[in-house]
C-alpha cells in the first residue's frame, strides 16, 4: 500500500464520502492483501469478495450521486462467524451448523450497513466462541499475523489477525470472558468489550447469554470508537439492551487524562509474566506523566472470578447449545430413534472444548448441584460486581494487563485446559460485572510480540475508558 | 357450550371411608394477538408452519422479548382470582423434545406473577388459588405410523411450529377440592371467569384450555397421601370421571396392602381409566435457572391497579345480582345456565323494564338457548310477557305459546299476539266452575286426592285441562284443587 492510501477507518470513511477515494479501490487493496496472506493466516471462515464489490459499488454511485454513505462509509469490515448474515453461512466453526443460512441479519450487521461499511468475511473462531487460541475450530487454527508459529489468542481470533494482517480495516468480536481483549492484546490491535447491553446480541449466535458482548477491533482508538458508536444504542429485539442512546466517545477522545485517577489493584492475582508486568508499571507511570493520579485500589474477589466464570458460562452454554439437536437445521447423523439421532447428532457435531463445557454447565445445574455450584458462583459475581463498585469510589478507571503472556506457540496449551482458561484471568470479571474494557497496545514483550494494557471503566464510561486508552496509545512506546 | 356441574351433592365424596384430595394444574392459552416472545400471529386452525420467525424455532440468535398483552392478561385473571401481582422472572426449563425448539422452557419457576388467591364455588367451597404463571407453549407433534400416536414406534413425525411460544397460564389450585363435583364445578367456574374477563376463549376442546389433576387419598384427619398426577383431561365430565376413577384405584391400592407410587398418569376416555405415563424416578431433570436473555417483570401499582378497575363484573357477581333480583339462590341451575350464556343482564334489564324477573329468568333459559349475549327480542317486550302471566291475563301455558311467537320473530307485543290467538285470561268464577265440574265428574279420585294421595291431583287437573282446551294455568287449578281440599 502506498503511504498516501488510507487504511484507518476513519480515513477511509472521509476519503470515500469526500470523493477522494473510491469503495471500490479501498475494497482491491484489502482483498489483495487477503490474496497474499490468508494462506498462511487463516483468518477467514469466508471471504465474501463478490458480495463486498457489489456493495462498493453501491457506495460509490451513492457518493457520486450526492448521498452520503454514513460515518463508516466503504470501510471494509470482518465480522466473527458467530454473526447471524441473512442468506451467508454462519458457522460458529463447528460442524454443528453445517449448511445453515441464517434467515436474519444480526442488529450489529443491520447497523453496519447502515453505516456504510462492506462487510469482507466472517472470520475464524473458537468453536462456540470457548477458547483463548482459535484452536478450537472445526476448520483449522487462526495464526497470528507478527509470528505465525503462534496463536492470535481468542476466542475472536479470526478477527483480530484479519486487521492485524490489513486484511480489514476494523472487525467485530464478541467477548464473554476476554475473546476480543485476549487475542487484540496478542494480535497488536484495539480491543474493546462495551458495557453488556450497550450494543444488541439480537443475532449474535449465544455462548454464555449474561456475559456475551459484541464489540469492535481496530487499527487505532479513534476507529474503535467509530465502530462502537456506530453500533451501540437501544434494540427492541434484545431485552437486555440498555434503553439510551449510542454512546458518543470520539468527541471526548482528545481530552487526555489531567485529574483522572487511575487505580492499580494492589491485590490482583499474579500470574503475568515479567514482559507483561513491566508493560504495564510503564503505563502508569505514562499516565502520571500525562497528569493522572494513579491511586492503589482493592478488588479482593478478583482473583474468584475465574472460578465463578466457569461454572455461569458453562452452566447457560449447556443450555443455550441445546437447541443443535439436529431436529431443524444444521447437522444432523440419522439414526433409529430420536434420541439416538440426538446424540449421533451432537457426538459428531460438537468439538471436545464444547462439550467439556456443556457437560461441565448440565453438571452445575443439576437437581441437587446447583446450589454448591451454579448458585454460588452467582454469589461470587454479585461479590466482584461490589467489590468493583468499591474500587470505582477511588478511581475512575482500572489499568490491568488484557493478557498474563503475549502470544503462545500453536499446540502449547491445547492438553491443558486449565492453563488455556488462565489466559481470561484478568478478563473476566468485567464479563461477571457487565463493566466495559478494552485493550490497547503498548509496546511490546518478549521475542518482540505486541502487549496489550486493559483499561477497565465502571458501566457506561466507555468515553472515559477510551480517553485513557488514546492518551496510552499517543505515549505507547515505540 | 360447557356443561355446568349443578348437582346438588357437592359437599361430601367417601369411598369405603377414604376422601379424596385434589388439587388442579389448569393451562389456559392467553388470547393475545402475538406469541409471548415474537411477533408471529397467536391463531389456532392456520396452515401448519405459516406462525413462525426466529425466535419461535429457537433459530441461533434470536432472543425473546416479552409480550406486554400476555402479562396485562396474566394479571387480569389474576386479580379476577384475588391474587397478588408480584414482582416476577421467568426460569428456563431444559429438556429434549423435537417440538420444543429452544431445548428449554421459558417458563416462570420461583417468582411467579400472581400468588395467593382464591375461586369461589357456587354454593360450595372457596379453593384456595396458590399461583398463576406465564410460560410459553411447545409446538404441536404427529407421530406417523406405530401404535397410539406416540413417538416411541413410529414411522415418522411430524412437527407444527405455530403453537410454539403462544402464551399460557399454568392456574396451580391448592389441594382443596374432595369431591368430583367440586373439581367439576371449579373448572367450570374458572372457564367462566377467564371468559369474562377476556383473558382466553378457554376452549377446552381446542386446547385452549387444559387441566391436569394432582389426586391421592387418605382417611379423613391423616396426612395427605401421595398423589398421581392425570393428564390428558380433556373435558369437563372427564375431568369428574378420571379423578373418581383415580380415587378409587388408589384406595383399592391401598386396602389391597400396597402403597402408591408417585406418578404420572394419563387419562383414557375410551375405557374410563388411568395408565402409568412415567414415574417420579423417571422424570426428568429440568435444571431450572434464570432466563438471562429476558429481564424482571415488576408491574408498578399504577399498572396493577388500572387493570383491576377494569375488570369487568365476575360472574359469581353477577349470579349473585341475578339471584338477589329473581329471588332465587345464586347456584339455582336457572342462575347458573343464564349467566353462563352471559344473558344475566338481558334478565335484569327486563325487570328494570318493570317485567318479572322470576318469569324472566325461566323464559330465558327455556327459550334463549340459541341466542347470545344479546338476545334479538327486546327486553320491554319479554317484560310486557311476564307481566301479563303474574297478573293472571295469560296462563303459563299460553305465555309459552306467545313467547315462541315473540323469539321466532324476534320481537312483538305480547297482549296483541295473545289476542290473535284469542287467549283470553280465564277469570276465576270460570276456572272454578271447571273445577268443580271436575271433582264431580271423578269422585274416586277426588276422595283419593282428599286422603293424601298425591298422584290422584293429576287425573283432576288433567281433567281442567282437557275441559279449557289447555288455556288453564295448571298452578291456578293446583291452588283450587288444594283450596278446596282445604275446606
Amino acid at each position: 500500500m502506498s503511504d498516501e492510501f488510507p487504511t484507518s477507518a476513519a480515513d477511509i470513511a472521509w476519503n470515500v464520502r469526500n470523493n477522494i477515494t473510491s469503495a471500490a479501490d479501498v475494497l482491491e487493496r484489502h482483498l489483495a492483501a487477503i490474496d497474499e496472506r490468508e494462506g498462511d493466516i487463516h483468518a477467514f471462515n469466508l471471504v465474501l469478495a463478490d458480495e463486498a464489490r457489489t456493495r462498493a459499488v453501491e457506495i460509490d454511485e451513492a457518493v457520486s450521486v450526492g448521498r452520503d454513505p454514513g460515518p463508516l462509509a466503504g470501510v471494509p469490515i470482518a465480522l466473527k462467524d458467530n454473526m447471524c448474515t441473512r442468506g451467508i453461512p454462519t458457522t460458529c466453526s463447528s460442524k454443528i451448523l453445517d449448511g445453515w443460512r441464517p434467515p436474519y441479519d444480526a442488529t450489529v450487521v443491520t447497523k453496519l450497513r447502515e453505516a456504510g461499511a462492506i462487510v469482507i468475511g466472517k472470520t475464524n473462531l473458537d468453536e462456540f466462541a470457548m477458547g483463548s487460541s482459535t484452536e478450537n475450530s472445526a476448520f483449522g487454527p487462526t495464526r497470528n499475523p507478527h509470528d505465525t508459529t503462534r496463536v492470535p489468542g481468542g476466542s475472536s481470533g479470526g478477527s483480530a489477525a484479519a486487521v492485524a494482517a490489513g486484511f480489514a480495516a476494523v472487525s467485530l468480536g464478541s467477548d464473554t470472558g476476554g475473546s476480543i481483549r485476549q487475542p487484540a492484546a496478542l494480535c497488536g490491535v484495539v480491543g474493546v468489550k462495551p458495557t453488556y447491553g450497550a450494543v444488541s446480541r439480537y443475532g449474535l449466535v449465544a455462548f454464555a447469554s449474561s456475559l456475551d458482548q459484541i464489540g469492535p477491533f481496530a487499527h487505532d482508538v479513534a476507529d474503535a470508537a467509530l465502530v462502537l458508536e456506530a453500533i451501540s444504542g437501544h434494540d427492541e429485539m434484545d431485552s437486555t439492551s440498555i434503553r439510551q442512546a449510542p454512546l458518543d466517545i470520539t468527541r471526548q477522545l482528545e481530552m487526555g487524562v489531567a485529574g483522572l485517577r487511575v487505580g492499580r489493584i494492589t491485590d490482583l492475582p499474579e500470574g503475568a509474566s515479567p514482559d507483561v508486568a513491566a508493560r504495564l508499571d510503564e503505563a502508569f507511570d505514562t499516565l502520571r506523566d500525562a497528569g493522572a493520579e494513579i491511586v492503589d485500589v482493592k478488588v479482593p474477589a478478583f482473583g474468584y472470578g475465574l472460578t465463578a466464570y466457569y461454572l455461569i458460562a458453562p452452566a447457560e452454554a449447556s443450555s443455550n447449545l441445546a437447541r443443535y439437536d439436529g431436529v431443524r437445521f444444521g447437522h444432523r447423523i440419522e439414526a433409529p430413534d430420536t434420541n439416538a439421532m440426538y446424540m449421533a447428532t451432537r457426538t459428531d457435531g460438537f468439538g471436545a472444548e464444547v462439550k467439556r463445557r456443556i457437560m461441565l454447565g448440565t453438571y452445575a445445574l443439576s437437581a441437587g448441584y446447583y446450589d454448591a455450584y451454579y448458585g454460588r458462583a452467582l454469589k461470587v459475581r454479585r461479590r466482584i460486581a461490589a467489590d468493583f463498585a468499591t474500587a470505582y469510589e477511588r478511581a475512575d478507571v482500572l489499568l490491568t494487563p488484557a493478557s498474563p503472556t503475549v502470544a503462545f506457540h500453536l499446540g502449547d496449551k491445547t492438553s491443558d485446559p486449565m492453563s488455556m482458561y488462565l489466559c481470561d484471568t484478568y478478563t473476566i470479571p468485567s464479563n461477571l460485572t457487565g463493566d466495559p474494557a478494552m485493550s490497547v497496545p503498548f509496546g511490546t514483550g518478549d521475542d518482540g510480540l505486541p502487549v496489550g494494557v486493559q483499561v477497565l471503566a465502571p458501566a457506561l464510561e466507555e468515553s472515559r475508558m477510551f480517553r485513557t486508552a488514546a492518551e496510552l496509545e499517543r505515549r505507547a512506546p515505540r | 357450550m360447557s356443561e355446568i356441574a349443578t348437582d346438588a351433592d357437592v359437599e361430601t365424596w367417601t369411598f369405603r371411608g377414604y376422601e379424596m384430595v385434589v388439587g388442579l394444574e389448569v393451562h389456559v392459552e392467553l388470547a393475545t394477538r402475538t406469541k409471548l416472545f415474537s411477533a408471529s400471529p397467536n391463531r389456532f386452525g392456520d396452515e401448519p408452519n405459516t406462525n413462525i420467525d426466529p425466535v419461535t424455532l429457537g433459530l441461533p440468535g434470536a432472543l425473546p422479548v416479552l409480550n406486554r398483552q400476555a402479562v396485562e392478561l396474566a394479571m387480569r385473571l389474576g386479580l379476577a382470582l384475588d391474587c397478588k401481582v408480584q414482582r416476577s422472572t421467568f426460569a428456563r426449563k431444559n429438556y429434549f423434545y423435537p417440538d420444543m425448539p429452544k431445548a428449554y422452557q421459558i417458563s416462570q419457576y420461583d417468582e411467579p406473577i400472581c400468588i395467593d388467591g382464591w375461586l369461589d364455588l357456587p354454593g360450595s367451597i372457596r379453593v384456595g388459588i396458590e399461583r398463576a404463571h406465564l410460560e410459553e407453549d411447545t409446538g404441536k407433534s404427529t407421530h406417523v405410523g406405530g401404535t397410539g400416536g406416540r413417538i416411541h414406534g413410529s414411522d415418522f413425525s411430524l412437527i407444527d411450529f405455530n403453537r410454539a411460544g403462544v402464551p399460557l397460564v399454568e392456574i396451580v389450585s391448592r389441594p382443596d377440592i374432595r369431591t368430583p363435583d367440586q373439581a367439576k364445578a371449579y373448572v367450570s367456574e374458572l372457564r367462566a371467569i377467564l371468559v369474562a374477563v377476556g383473558a382466553s376463549d378457554a376452549k377446552m376442546e381446542e386446547g385452549s384450555m387444559r387441566v391436569d389433576a394432582n389426586v391421592s387419598v387418605r382417611l379423613p384427619g391423616a396426612e395427605f397421601g401421595t398423589r398421581c398426577e392425570i393428564k390428558n383431561v380433556n373435558s369437563v365430565r372427564s375431568v369428574g370421571r378420571a379423578i373418581e376413577y383415580e380415587a378409587q384405584r388408589q384406595v383399592g391400592m391401598l386396602e389391597a396392602g400396597e402403597s402408591i407410587r408417585q406418578e404420572t398418569r394419563h387419562w383414557d376416555e375410551t375405557d374410563g381409566r388411568t395408565h402409568t405415563l412415567r414415574s417420579k424416578e423417571d422424570a426428568d431433570d429440568y435444571r431450572y435457572f434464570q432466563e438471562p436473555d429476558l429481564v424482571v417483570v415488576d408491574p408498578d401499582p399504577e399498572w396493577i391497579e388500572r387493570v383491576r378497575w377494569s375488570l369487568p363484573v365476575l360472574p359469581a357477581a353477577r349470579r349473585a345480582r341475578l339471584a338477589a333480583a329473581t329471588g332465587q339462590p345464586a347456584d339455582a341451575e336457572a342462575i347458573l345456565v343464564v349467566t353462563d350464556r352471559d344473558q344475566d343482564t338481558y334478565v335484569v334489564a327486563v325487570a328494570e323494564a318493570g317485567g318479572d324477573a322470576g318469569r324472566a329468568l325461566v323464559h330465558v333459559k327455556e327459550a334463549f338457548a340459541e341466542q347470545g349475549e344479546r338476545p334479538t327480542v327486546p327486553a320491554a317486550d319479554l317484560a310486557k310477557l311476564t307481566r301479563l302471566e303474574v297478573d293472571g291475563k295469560l296462563t303459563a301455558t299460553q305465555a309459552k305459546q306467545v313467547l315462541a311467537e315473540i323469539v321466532a320473530t324476534g320481537g312483538g307485543d305480547a297482549e296483541a299476539i295473545a289476542a290473535a290467538k284469542g287467549f283470553e285470561a280465564m277469570d276465576t268464577s270460570e276456572l272454578e266452575s271447571m273445577v268443580d265440574a271436575a271433582i264431580a265428574a271423578q269422585p274416586e279420585a277426588w276422595a283419593k286426592f282428599c286422603a293424601g294421595e298425591g298422584k290422584a291431583m293429576g287425573a283432576l287437573v288433567g281433567a281442567v285441562m282437557k275441559a279449557s282446551k289447555g288455556q288453564a294455568d295448571g298452578k291456578a287449578v293446583t291452588a283450587l284443587l288444594e283450596q278446596r281440599r282445604a275446606t
